[in-house]
């Protein structure tokens, strides 16, 4: 026998499906309003011409292109060197703060250590010390700033991503690392196979909104003296008083954020339905 | 069935954009512009110029005078390059040196609005409309220049000329003159490091991390006479960009500005500006010109 939905059934369908086209109708009508307002608003307003001219400049912003683009390579190089590095070395902190024993005390007494001092010094300030400050003791085999810079980076952000993977290994139920140590894993194999695996998955949202924050304070290498996206967007604003250049630069940072973002969003969506799933 | 916060929603909007509106900037007043007095109908002689005490001419500084502007703290003794080009001025109006008063003003005095002490003042003033506002200024009389400065022992301490910095590694402060001659006048092979203030670029300089940084010919006497160590001045790099320019200062309104500016110009016109700037701070201060 087939499927023959009942009368009730089909007025229930009509009803529902005629709600759902009033909702969009209102919703696109609101939107629409909204839109209209704000454009004769923001148009309309005296000062309008001027901010075009001020901000979206299509000349200015053709002239500097090129030089902003140069030096984001330099930010993109730096995001993925400074991205693998801190997080290995959060991760390795973290492990280092959970190990247990008292043998272990001041290893996790060093690095609690580290994550309060980095985790509360501004980024400004650790990037003159390594970039201004280490060269000036002028010690044999002192690095590039560039290097001194990315370490400055990679030491702050590592102790942010420390306490987050910490956070992920605490959240792990103590009755998992029971049950690995009662099957004969020893403590090294239950964190390796066991409890870090769960974790890492755990706090994979918050790490990688992490390295989008990381991502924009790359630029702040240009401090130390290379010329970064942002530091040619100053130049160009300096030599033409326009502000279109920190548009464009602005634009192609949150451009190289997006597919970040998009992850972050993704895996966190991912995470939540297997959660509600089981 | 109308959501019971449609009509919020709908005041709310109404707000907003009555807010946006509101809060619309509105067009800024422009600044009155000083008419600048002409000098072309008025006799410039000491018969007839109204200065402080007839027949001499007061002319204030800061006291201690620096050099090279000045030489030894004495204004008077003629050295330096502000103490020459306040007597060559002095000379264009008609007054024989004998009479020339000096006086002592600090910066901040000169350049205040108020009565004045002094017929004419001479100490690194820059022109500025903000001061213009409370003083009147002469014709420049120093256009400042770009300078490279490094320390002892770095190599381009015996730097000659502008291929002598091609290779160097040098810092600048960001949206200065002082960048601009770097990317336009040097252009060095190696990309140049940019610093957010010029102790930023001192700091570098000391580190080793930059070769030597180009910042103005006042800063760098300063930072290589007060700051660094071991600075040296390497040299001035040709003109560019937008200079800061040195004036003379007067009282708002003084009867004497274009006289004053008229022999500044013909100073500078007949080459004599160039020859003191030669004279007291490319030979004798040390801040050899580079080309």
């Amino acid at each position: 026998m087939t499927y023959a939905p009942s009368t009730r059934q089909l007025e229930r369908t009509a009803y529902r499906r005629r709600q759902a086209v009033r909702s969009v109708l209102l919703a696109a009508l609101s939107t629409a309003v909204v839109g209209i307002l704000l454009t004769v608003a923001i148009t309309g307003a005296p000062g309008w011409e001027r901010v075009k001219a001020s901000f979206f400049d299509p000349e200015a912003a053709q002239e500097y292109l090129p030089e902003i683009l140069f030096g984001l390579w330099l930010n993109i190089r730096l995001l993925v060197v400074c991205a693998t590095l801190a997080l290995t070395l959060g991760l390795v902190v973290a492990i280092l703060r959970t190990l247990r024993g008292p043998v272990f005390f001041p290893v996790r007494a060093l690095a609690t250590g580290y994550t309060y001092t980095f985790r509360g010094l501004p980024l400004i300030i650790v990037i003159y010390l390594y970039a201004f400050g280490i060269p000036g003791l002028r010690l044999q085999g002192t690095p590039d700033v560039l290097v001194l810079g990315a370490a400055a980076i990679i030491v702050t952000y590592g102790a942010y991503l420390a306490e987050v993977f910490r956070a992920g290994i605490e959240s792990v139920h103590p009755s998992q690392i029971a049950a690995a140590r009662s099957l004969g894993l020893s403590y090294r194999q239950a964190m390796r196979h066991v409890v870090l695996p769960q974790a890492v998955r755990r706090v994979t949202p918050p790490l990688l909104n992490d390295t989008v924050a990381l991502q924009k304070d790359v630029g702040l290498i240009s401090l130390a003296g290379p010329i970064d996206a942002i530091r040619a967007a100053q130049i160009g604003v300096a030599q033409d008083a326009n502000f279109t250049p920190y548009i464009v630069a602005g634009v192609l940072f949150v451009l190289l954020a997006l597919p970040l973002i998009g992850v972050t969003d993704w895996v966190t969506l991912r995470a939540a339905r297997r959660q509600n799933a089981g | 069935m109308v959501s019971r916060y449609t009509p919020v929603a709908v005041g709310g909007v109404a707000l907003l954009f009555a807010a946006v509106t509101a809060c619309s900037p509105v067009e800024e007043e422009s600044s009155p512009t000083a008419s600048a007095s002409s000098a072309s109908t008025e006799t410039c002689a000491p018969a007839s110029l109204a200065t402080l005490t007839a027949g001499k001419l007061t002319i204030g500084t800061d006291n201690p005078a620096y050099e090279p502007w000045f030489s030894d703290n004495k204004p008077a003794n003629g050295k330096g390059y502000e103490s020459a080009v306040a007597y060559a001025v002095a000379d264009r109006l008609g007054y024989a040196n004998a009479d020339v008063q000096w006086t002592s003003v600090t910066f901040n005095n000169a350049i205040a609005p108020g009565p004045k002490k002094f017929d004419i003042d001479i100490n690194q003033f820059s022109i500025t409309d903000e001061r213009k506002q409370a003083v009147d200024f002469s014709s420049p009389y120093y256009l400042v220049r770009q300078t490279v400065i490094t320390t002892k022992g770095s190599k381009i301490a015996g730097a000659k000329s502008l291929a002598d910095l091609k290779s160097a590694k040098l810092g600048a402060q960001v949206g200065t003159t002082s960048y601009q001659a770097v990317t336009d006048v040097i252009k060095p092979d190696q990309q140049p490091s940019v610093f957010n203030n010029n102790d930023d670029a001192k700091a570098a300089l000391v580190n080793g991390t930059v070769d030597g940084i180009v910042v103005d010919l006042p800063t760098a006497f300063y930072m290589t006479a007060a700051e660094l160590d071991d600075g040296v001045i390497v040299g001035q790099l040709p003109q560019v960009g937008v200079p800061e320019q040195f004036g003379i200062v007067l009282d708002k309104g003084s009867p004497l500005t274009g006289c004053v500016s008229k022999a500044v110009d013909q100073l500078r016109q007949d080459g004599t500006l160039a020859v003191l700037e030669k004279t007291w701070l490319a030979d004798t201060a040390g801040a050899p010109e580079l080309s």
